[in-house]
């Protein structure tokens, strides 16, 4: 059966749900430390218990990021990375049978033209596009070309964001709503933030869409937290970090803490 | 392809044809969107202009004078050549015309802390000047390779109060430091205002940071009229983010036949690869909030600029730049290094003017235009600069020994009485 992209994230989450419990969402940029290393690194969060994969697609000049992403983005920028390798980290996701999405800011989709652009994420197994920096009023003709292929365009949504830009958002995203759940940059966090939920019961207000939250979530009790409430959790930084201090043993190690906060929170 | 697309959008606020608009994270939307509702309802209260005006001639010391640079001229083909003297402005730049209005605009929404980017360190200044004048708090980021050249500006934003963080990511100029200034204000936005530099960004800052300036323009206008009597037959400066440039450009666009002359850096030449020339070797994309040119390479990853001149070391310009490039309203030019400077010491020593490197860049566009113009032609050059904080690039440059023991000397004057 041949499965879109906004289809294969419907039913992730609704897989999760029917074991009443939020996915566990997990993000490395392509080609960190190398292309190679990379595709192993994705292929330990598949098998520690990732549900859903955001591929990071590097960029020189990553306004949302802390420094420990910025530093992976510049190592792979350094190794050579391009769209290309975040095609082929795709398919080693998808091959593993959990769900790829792709996570990138805008200039790269722009350059390589977003027709193109959706139909090669498409052909590799992609199910979406996370876009950090591009805004709804800019992103029509992005979420046209990403419609043409069945690919979720996936907006996010901030505490700052009032209730009716929440609801304009939800409009348009597919796939699943990214819940930013602090105002600030992408890092690890002592306390994950207390805006988090009121941001969550804001969102549901205005959609049915499954709702994730990012931004700041480490370790498996602040994953826990989040997961009582929010549809999915993601971590970034985190996986960055586990790579960096212990390689694929590393990353599996904290994927299995993570899924194991998640699976426990309910 | 995406340019066709984004075309459809150029009827949007915020854009410039397929340029400008709005591309930054969701947090900062609503920031944006306060901004712009200030300042619009800023410029419409006639006590926020009256406060601004009575600031620009009292505090500023507006208008700038308008000075006949005849020795100069003289180089140009004898062309009636014109100085808007910036440079003469407090805290030596235009820069502060700009930060006043948003200083006064962070004041309005009732926000304590204003931070800055700064990559000559003159906008750096100018915000920790505004701060200390109106008792806010302020952060200034600078790439660390430009608190090494521009190290005198560093000095005097702390001694205005400012911190001042050094930006070592990257290529450590002004692109990373407006990455982290962005950063800053992502995570601090309800109590802060970023006061953004120059005419790029996300809207509405091009619109607004040109309202500002567009004093520049105005105060140009009439006193040309004074003078010749006539409209110029052009008007020059030199292109970083655009500006000086779009602050003069603004009184002028509106006549046809008054020529818009930008000039970009063009470092050790565009055929090396070390410039910071983006119309003549970069192409439109998006960066920091802004469709617009920009260096980038064939994935979308920003290529490093250089210049000898730290406020023009920028990979992208201001959007409203890029549509008066492409629709042949204004044209930009390239100048290297070596040609700013000798253009630099030609000011010095015929006017009596040392200029900023960056200013250097459009007195040796102004050269080229007086010869292309003829010896009848008026033009007008935004002196947009002082060269002060420039002293000791100059000095290496044109091989001058600075003595380092001026106070060994006068130790030994005293000793010696």
């Amino acid at each position: 059966m041949n499965h879109t992209g906004v289809d294969l994230i419907g039913s992730v989450f609704a897989q999760a749900k029917s074991e009443n419990r939020a996915l566990l969402i997990g993000y490395l940029p392509a080609g960190f430390p190398t292309l190679g290393e990379s595709v192993a690194l994705v292929e330990a969060m598949c098998d520690g218990g990732v549900d859903l994969i955001e591929v990071g697609l590097p960029y020189s000049d990553p306004l949302m990021d802390g420094p420990v992403i910025q530093q992976a983005v510049d190592q792979a920028l350094g190794n050579g990375a391009t769209p290309q390798s975040v095609l082929t980290v795709v398919k080693a996701v998808a091959n593993r049978g959990v769900v790829p999405v792709v996570m990138s800011y805008w200039n790269p989709i722009e350059q390589f033209g977003i027709d193109a652009f959706a139909h090669e994420l498409q052909q590799a197994g992609g199910a979406g596009v996370i876009t950090p920096d591009l805004t709804i009023e800019e992103g029509q003709p992005w979420i046209a070309a990403a419609g043409g292929q069945d690919l979720a365009p996936i907006f996010l949504v901030a505490p700052s964001s009032t209730n009716e830009r929440i609801s304009r958002i939800c409009q348009v995203t597919q796939g699943f709503v990214y819940a930013a759940s602090t105002m600030g940059v992408t890092g690890a966090r002592d306390r994950v933030s207390n805006l988090a939920p009121e941001l969550v019961a804001r969102v549901r207000a205005s959609t049915d869409l499954p709702i994730a939250v990012g931004l700041g979530v480490s370790n498996g009790a602040q994953a826990a937290e989040i997961a009582k409430y929010a549809d999915g959790v993601i971590v970034g930084s985190a996986f960055v970090t586990a790579a960096n201090a212990g390689g694929v043993a590393g990353v599996r190690e904290l994927a299995r803490e993570l899924a194991g906060g998640v699976h426990r929170a309910r | 392809m995406s340019t066709t697309q984004a075309n459809l959008q150029g009827d949007l606020p915020g854009h410039y044809g397929p340029y400008g608009g709005r591309f930054v994270p969701e947090a900062l939307t609503s920031a944006l969107d306060q901004l712009d509702a200030a300042f619009r309802a800023g410029v419409a209260d006639p006590e926020f202009i009256s406060r601004l005006v009575d600031l620009e001639r009292d505090y500023t010391g507006r208008p700038s004078p308008l000075t006949r640079a005849r020795r100069f001229g003289e180089h140009c083909a004898g062309a009636r050549i014109y100085f808007k003297r910036e440079d003469l402005n407090h805290t030596g730049s235009h820069k502060i015309n700009n930060v006043l209005g948003q200083a006064l605009l962070a004041q309005r929404m009732g926000k304590t802390r204003i931070i800055a980017e700064t990559g000559a360190g003159q906008h750096g200044v100018a915000t920790a000047t505004a701060a200390a004048l109106l008792g806010l708090q302020c952060t200034v980021y600078m790439g660390a390779e430009d608190t090494r050249r521009q190290a005198l500006n560093v000095a005097r934003m702390k001694i205005l109060g400012a911190e001042v963080v050094s930006v070592a990511t990257g290529n450590m100029t002004l692109k990373d430091a407006i990455n982290e200034a962005m950063r800053d204000w992502v995570a601090s936005v309800d109590s802060t205002h970023y006061v953004l530099g120059t005419v790029t960004g996300p809207a509405p800052f091009p619109e607004m940071v040109r309202h500002f300036h567009s004093v520049i323009g105005r105060e140009s206008r009439e006193q040309i009229f004074a003078v010749e009597g006539r409209l110029p037959d052009a008007v020059a400066a030199c292109v970083g983010g655009g500006s000086n440039a779009m602050g003069l450009f603004s009184g002028f666009i509106d006549d046809a036949n008054v020529q818009l002359r930008g000039y970009e850096a063009g470092g050790e030449g565009v055929e090396t690869g070390r410039h910071a020339a983006r119309f003549a070797a970069g192409t439109p994309g998006v960066l920091h909030g802004a469709r617009t040119y920009v260096m980038q390479d064939e994935w979308g990853q920003t290529v490093p600029s250089h210049s000898i001149s730290a406020g023009l070391d920028y990979p992208g310009v201001g959007p409203e730049h890029a549509w008066l490039h492409d629709t042949g309203r204004a044209i930009y030019e390239s100048v290297n290094d070596s040609e700013a400077m000798d253009a630099f010491a030609l000011c010095s020593r015929t006017e009596g003017i040392i200029p900023a490197i960056e200013t250097a860049h459009g007195l040796a566009g102004v050269i080229r235009l007086g010869k292309e113009l003829g010896p009848d032609s008026v033009i007008i050059l935004n002196l947009s600069g002082r060269g002060d904080k420039d002293v000791a690039t100059a000095a290496r440059w044109f091989g001058i020994e600075l003595e380092h023991s001026e106070f060994g000397a006068s130790i030994e004057l005293s000793e010696g009485r």
